[in-house]
């Protein structure tokens, strides 16, 4: 973990997580100002408003604004929680910050609760990494007896708790409204919008949920000041981002850099393209978002705006890195697959057309493509995207839509020739077993 | 049905959430469950609903929802492989291919033996780790090589 | 209020309404799967899609709120293309036979695809097979062709009131079912075929029995509860092939029960009495209408001449028509004798003489979803009355607060906030203590009739929760259920309910046990006071001659045992019946087929007090006759007045007011001068008896599909588990249930609904019968 930033800067692997070294670290000391000084409500959310975070977790929305949407004067529970499903192939910060440096998140947690006048918080954690999950739970423990969590945080008359949910398996639990149901002890199915969470939430209150990443920004926020993390970034894009970089590259991980970053020095440090190869193709924001030719990702630099122009989404920060020896019909496939395998199966245009989706790739990756079968997934994509309940549908249409605009010709190869442009062997040895 | 430690790490879960909320822990509790009774048979998903005063049904839908809940009997260390694209340009097919050659088995079978369920996995979080897999949906092993396959197999067999 | 604009059509609508709505008030068609007006609204088939101005995609009509000023266009061509291409997915998993499919002619899907549908499919891979569900004997399944609208699952989890089907599985591979291995138990399960909205889920009794195409409509009213749910009967060559709900909100809204839905099954059983017959030297022999209605009438005339008029009786079931209770009374009268009764499982009749009206709900069914406290006395309420269960279920979300006062208790499926759970013989004072906290809470002296009893009420806190529950509400009501009619202490239940109502504000009403239970007293087909036998009296001490109209004396009266032993002495027994039974084979001199519901015109009056009239929808089978024109008959041969009737439309009008309603002023639930019954609570074992949803009349008796159903299963006695201890048996064994009438054995079950020192066993059962009345005192031994 090479790391130049505020979330994961500094830290010693698996040694540094404990209370005791956040604490040296500074940390809580956000918390501490906020109870000693009485900083009011408003005042946090306008801090983190001035600060330009926006969310971590893929959409990219100004979390200052998002929190400005809960009800004040709501009668009753008000909740928020935290997104660490992380199941968008590519994405893999929101582990490392919950390993390395679970006390931010909780910081970051129970700072939105002050701020938002909730009493009580939920971390949602991705199934796989059950050790994660229980990592967490002791740093909750530790916060606990420290009087960090629970009544009368640090002798004040605020008081908050926090618990970990653990997931056990569904990508779709990543959408927000999925992750409330699924909290709620249901299967994770994405609720109809509106009511919106800050109306209609967990159990029905008034709820705010943001990525693992963004809380873990706030401490910093509340303690620097908005404007010192609006200057690690951007305008309108602040602070540094956490960047998980996959696949052909020398060295994999997580990269914690300024937003505007340039991607060339993203993939420099990590390791440039493995073995020297050729880069052919990057996702730049997870799964989910549109891939990239190489020529375009070149010219950009690591932030909202810059990748949008490009035609791509920063969605969670994942890149992931293809290099020449990829076939884009078998990239694809497996991607098609994956979505296809986690519709929450509730919307028609998902449930059918993502099965649609695969089995066109898939049979055109084996061979049997016919002629038309571009014009079809174009006309599928297009008939999912924009009629469904949550964005997977879109998630699912997205890079079929990208892959077949950008590396339309070797679709047509494969349909033609029932073969790969680029030979078996190639591929085999371009992803093989690979540890740095 | 569930033995005491179980149900005392049900209770946890319950405590939770809102006293109102107790179905809120039904996702902890099968997993739970499953530890103890290695899959989740229709009588422990009943128990489980029973115990959280929900109906069956909706205790079903949530054991079916999500993948890493066993219907069905699975060998005594289920090993999952994330093949997903980023995992797969890392090596996670062939580690998967490696598992398969050395277990003599395919994708969602249980050598002759009982030992060992293999499964494909989805996206585990941990992409920067291919290839990675899971054992008994709880211990990630990182960086699987073919060595590192050999020496798992080999402790998980004793 | 809200403005909007649909298709180019200017409108508004109320806060909170959705654009489905709004384009249902300007007749808008906007084609839906998912949505249904009763039900949640899930969102999730999107074939709702609709263009808003401003919105970059199109969205679900069914889910949109409308805001001020917003703009619909429903079949434009962004609508019409999202549309277009939501059908497309539907179909490519859909297999596309439909002319074998139950549901061809009648599919919604089908019918859409009309006119949404692609021509050819474009989807060339293999369709998705998913393996079918045992939903029980009612509901049939063709899991293949579900679309995952999740209406069923919805209507089970909100309006029947328990999850019994789920969507498991996610994604392509999501599917609808019960819990492994289980069937649906709502007594409201036949719902989900009319819900849902392809060939998934169809009528199992029904089965490829007609297509949709073939069959005429004809309106009915169920004959069964006191609901009187409005029925669409469906025929083709004059047999009823199906029956489905009549939409009406103020009644049945769009539900039936099964009981009204499957009970057409029965109408061609082999229990059909075709033809009459006359009994002759302990010999059946069938014979021709005049010579069974000259025997009746020449037996009526020589026993009144023999043994004088009070030896006759008649016992009229209360679900029978009005005009059929009516022509009873008036023969059983005009012959000299006052015996005749329709109250047939009631004990207590020492309110009679007393009441100022026919007893009723006291409120419009309509109106039961704006109360918000509700006591129920005495009632098996779920079962007895599913779908005005089904009303306070919703009512219940919106905030009703439901107290009960039971001697057993089953899941209502529906929160009941207070219960108090006493034997039938502590319910009167139960009662007290209500009406007791009750004037506490007002603050005023007591000012009725019944001061002497409550100053020996006892205070109990569950009384006391009931109290204060009903005396904070706005809109409350307290109602008496069937238990509380047929119940031994019935005119002391009545009495202190009603003093309970009146200082709580509440309205007050008798729920009622049959489709006819406010008509039979419309039609006083039952004894003045003083002078004629009530049910009971005509049974206690056998009469010479008895006319029994749809009535099996050994199962629809209180006291099944000494009543068949009754009817067994009698001289002449002629029965009057759509069906023949074993027991009337042995009992009756001659029987008479008469028309069922479907075969005949006529009018119930339901619980609210409203007269439902019908024709006949199919010719009555066989020779059998409408009754209403048998009894003419019969005064015709006596040359009795008041038969010069020509039509059931004469008849009717002897009843009801000229506008074919019930006058206002002959509803009422008032009594007065009752001698409170509130001393001693037995020591002994008491019997509890409930009437089973599909035992309670002839008709659900005989439904076979009907009595299939974990509801028909034989009646166990069940004890609560201190009980058990007490009596010293386990449960699960078999024992010899004992009454002053009779013995019966059966299993023992452990049901801590049922109050301590109580058994419960179902009565309206061949098996149980024998032990006669529904309530006193019982022993249990082992065998
Ligand atoms: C299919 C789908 C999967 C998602 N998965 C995740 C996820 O794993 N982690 C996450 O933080 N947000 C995920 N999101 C986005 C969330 O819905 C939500 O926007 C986010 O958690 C808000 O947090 P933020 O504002 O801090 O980014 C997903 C959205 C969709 C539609
Ligand atoms: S788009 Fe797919 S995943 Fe999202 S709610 Fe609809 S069916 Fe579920
Ligand atoms: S009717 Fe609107 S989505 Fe189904």
């Amino acid at each position: 973990m090479t790391s130049q930033g505020i979330i994961l800067s500094g830290l010693d692997g698996d040694r540094t997580w404990r209370l005791a070294d956040y604490v040296k670290r500074g940390g809580y000391d956000a918390l501490k100002k906020i109870i000693a000084e009485k900083i009011p409500a408003d005042q946090i959310i306008s801090e983190v408003k001035k600060s330009a975070l926006r969310g971590r977790g893929g959409a990219g929305f100004p979390t200052g604004l998002k929190w400005s949407f809960m009800p004040r004067a709501f009668p009753g529970a008000k909740y928020i929680a935290c997104n660490s499903d992380e199941g968008e192939p590519g994405t893999f910060k929101d582990r490392d910050i919950l390993r390395y440096n679970p006390h931010s998140v909780i910081e970051g947690m129970v700072i939105a609760g002050y701020a938002m006048g909730c009493e009580r918080g939920y971390n949602y954690i991705h199934g796989e990494i059950f050790e994660v999950y229980e990592r967490f739970e002791e740093a909750l423990q530790e916060a606990r007896e420290a009087g960090l969590l629970g009544n009368n945080i640090l002798g004040s008359d605020f008081s908050f708790d926090l618990f970990a949910h653990h997931g056990y398996g569904a990508y779709i639990c990543g959408e927000e409204t999925a992750l409330l149901e699924s909290i709620e002890g249901k299967k994770g199915q994405p609720r109809f919008k509106p009511p919106f969470p800050a109306s209609f939430g967990l159990y029905g209150k008034p709820t705010t949920i943001n990525n693992t990443e963004t809380f873990a920004s706030i401490p910093y926020i509340i303690r620097e000041g908005g404007d010192a993390f609006l200057a690690l970034g951007k305008p309108n894009n602040g602070g540094t981002k956490l960047f998980s970089v996959s696949g052909h590259v020398n060295k994999p991980g997580n990269y914690e850099i300024p937003l505007g970053t340039p991607f060339s020095t993203l993939l420099e440090m990590a390791g440039g393209v493995r073995g020297g190869r050729k880069l052919k193709a990057v996702i730049p924001g997870g799964s989910s978002a549109p891939v990239l030719p190489a020529s375009v990702m070149m010219d950009c630099t690591m932030d909202y705006d810059s990748i949008s122009k490009g035609g791509s989404m920063l969605g969670s920060g994942a890149v992931i890195v293809m290099d020449e020896t990829t076939c884009m019909v078998k990239a694809l496939e497996r991607l098609s697959y994956f979505y296809f395998e986690e519709s929450c199966g509730q919307c028609t245009p998902c449930r059918e057309g993502t099965g649609w989706l695969y089995r066109v790739v898939h049979r055109i990756e084996n061979g049997l493509g016919r002629p038309d079968d571009l014009d079809l997934l174009n006309s599928v994509t297009a008939n999912i995207m924009g009629r469904t309940i949550c964005a997977l549908g879109d998630a699912a249409s997205m890079p079929v839509q990208s892959f077949v605009k950008h590396f339309g010709d070797e679709f047509a190869f494969h349909i033609e020739h029932k073969k790969c442009l680029v030979p078996k062997d190639v591929q085999h040895e371009g992803s093989k077993i690979y540890v740095a | 049905m569930l033995s005491p430690e179980s149900l005392k790490k049900i209770d946890r879960e319950i405590a939770k959430y809102p006293p109102d909320q107790k179905q809120s822990a039904s996702m902890g509790a099968l997993r739970i469950a499953q530890e103890e009774k290695g899959w989740l048979a229709s009588e422990t998903i009943e128990f489980v609903a029973e115990y959280l005063g929900m109906p069956a049904i909706a205790v079903y839908e949530v054991a079916s929802f999500y993948n890493m809940y066993d219907l069905a009997p699975v060998g005594a260390k289920k090993i999952s492989v994330c093949t997903n694209l980023p995992c797969a340009l890392s090596g996670g097919v062939h580690a998967a291919d490696y598992i398969k050659k050395k277990l003599g088995i395919d994708f969602n079978e249980t050598t002759a033996d009982g030992q060992f369920t293999l499964k494909e996995g989805e996206c585990m979080g941990a992409c920067g780790d291919a290839p990675v897999l899971l054992v008994n949906n709880h211990r990630m092993c990182s960086w699987m090589t073919e060595e590192k396959i050999d020496q798992l197999l080999a402790d998980l067999k004793k | 209020m809200l403005e909007i604009e649909i298709d180019g059509k200017q409108l508004q609508v109320p806060d909170g309404s959705t654009v489905m709505e709004a384009a249902n008030q300007v007749g808008a068609y906007v084609p839906h799967f998912c949505y249904h007006k009763k039900l949640s609204i899930a969102a999730n088939c999107r074939m709702c899609l609709v263009q808003v101005e401003k919105a970059p995609k199109p969205l679900p009509a069914c889910a949109t709120p409308v805001t001020n000023g917003m703009k619909v266009w429903t079949h434009s061509e962004q609508a019409v293309k999202a549309q277009k291409g939501v059908m497309e997915f539907l179909l490519i998993n859909h297999p596309l036979d439909c002319p074998i499919c139950d549901q061809g002619g009648e599919c919604q899907l089908q019918d859409l695809s009309v006119g949404y549908g692609g021509v050819q499919s474009r989807y060339e891979e293999e369709k998705r097979v998913v393996s079918n569900k045992d939903l029980g004997p009612l509901v049939s399944t063709d899991m293949t062709r579900c679309i995952n609208c999740t209406r069923c699952v919805r209507f089970t989890t909100e309006i029947a009131g328990l999850m019994e089907l789920g969507q498991a599985f996610r994604g392509e591979h999501a599917e609808i079912m019960p819990f492994v291995e289980k069937t649906i138990e709502t007594e409201l399960s036949g719902n989900i075929i009319d819900l849902c909205p392809v060939g998934a889920l169809t009528s199992k009794p029904f089965r490829f029995g007609a297509r949709a195409w073939e069959m005429s409509r004809r309106k009915s009213v169920s004959p069964h509860d006191s609901l009187g749910s409005n029925l669409v009967v469906q025929i083709k060559n004059d047999q009823v092939k199906r029956v489905l709900p009549l939409e009406n909100e103020e009644i049945n809204e769009c539900w039936l029960s099964d009981k009204d839905r499957f009970s057409y099954e029965a109408l061609a059983s082999e229990e059909r009495l075709t033809k009459p017959m006359i009994k002759q030297g302990g010999q059946w022999a069938e014979t021709d209408w005049a010579t069974a209605l000259e025997y009746v009438a020449n037996g009526l005339k020589s026993i009144a001449s023999e043994h004088g008029a009070g030896s006759i009786g008649a016992l009229v079931s209360p679900h029978s028509t009005l005009e059929e209770l009516h022509l009873s009374q008036a023969l059983v009268r005009g012959i000299g004798s006052g015996n005749v009764d329709f109250r047939l499982r009631q004990s207590d009749f020492s309110a009679d003489g007393k009441r100022e009206g026919a007893p009723w709900l006291g409120m419009p069914v309509g109106k039961i979803g704006s109360l918000d406290r509700l006591f129920v006395i005495g009632s098996f309420f779920r079962k007895d009355h599913p779908l005005i269960a089904q009303r306070v279920r919703q009512a219940a979300k919106r905030g009703l607060k439901v107290s009960a006062l039971n001697p057993a208790f089953d899941d209502w499926q529906l929160p009941v906030a207070n219960t108090l759970n006493v034997r039938p013989s502590a319910m009167a004072s139960s009662l007290l203590a209500v009406l007791k906290s009750l004037v506490e809470i007002s603050g005023e002296a007591y000012d009725g009739e019944y001061g002497a009893a409550l100053a020996t009420a006892a205070s109990e806190p569950a009384a006391r929760a009931i109290a204060e529950s009903l005396a904070s509400g706005r809109r409350t009501a307290v109602w008496l259920g069937n238990l509380a009619v047929q119940h031994q202490d019935a005119a002391t239940l009545h009495a202190l309910a009603q003093e309970i109502a009146r200082i709580a504000r509440s309205s007050f009403g008798v729920v009622g046990e049959a489709a006819n239970s406010v008509g039979g007293y419309l039609a006083n087909a039952l004894p003045v006071a003083g002078k004629g036998l009530n049910a009971a009296q005509m049974l206690a001490n056998p009469l010479k001659a008895y006319l029994l109209l749809n009535v099996e004396p050994e199962l629809d009266t209180a006291a099944g045992g000494s009543a068949l032993r009754a009817v067994g002495k009698a001289e002449m027994v002629a029965v009057f019946a759509a069906f023949k039974s074993a027991a009337a084979l042995e009992y009756a001199d001659v029987m008479l087929p008469v028309a069922p519901f479907t075969e005949t015109a006529g009018t119930y009056v339901n619980c609210e007090g409203r007269a439902q009239s019908f024709y006949a929808v199919v010719k009555p089978r066989g020779e059998a006759r409408p009754a209403w024109k048998v009894l003419k008959v019969i005064g015709d041969m006596l040359g009795l007045d008041g038969f010069s009737v020509d039509s059931v439309e004469d008849v009717r009008k002897r009843v009801l007011a000229a506008d074919g309603s019930v006058e206002p002023g002959k509803l009422g639930n008032a009594v007065h001068g009752i001698e409170l019954k509130t001393g001693a609570v037995s020591a002994k074992l008491e019997r509890v008896a409930d009437v089973p949803i599909y035992f309670a009349d002839p008709i659900a008796r005989r439904s076979a599909p009907l009595q299939q159903t974990t509801d028909a299963a034989e009646p166990k006695a069940r004890v609560s588990k201190a009980t058990l201890a007490q009596i010293g048996v386990d449960a699960g064994t078999r024992v010899k249930v004992v009454s002053p009438e009779g013995a019966v054995v059966v299993t023992l079950i452990e049901d801590e609904g049922v109050a301590g020192g109580c058994v419960r066993l179902a009565a309206a059962h061949v098996l149980t019968a024998p032990l006669g009345a529904l309530n006193g005192e019982v022993s249990v031994e082992r065998v």
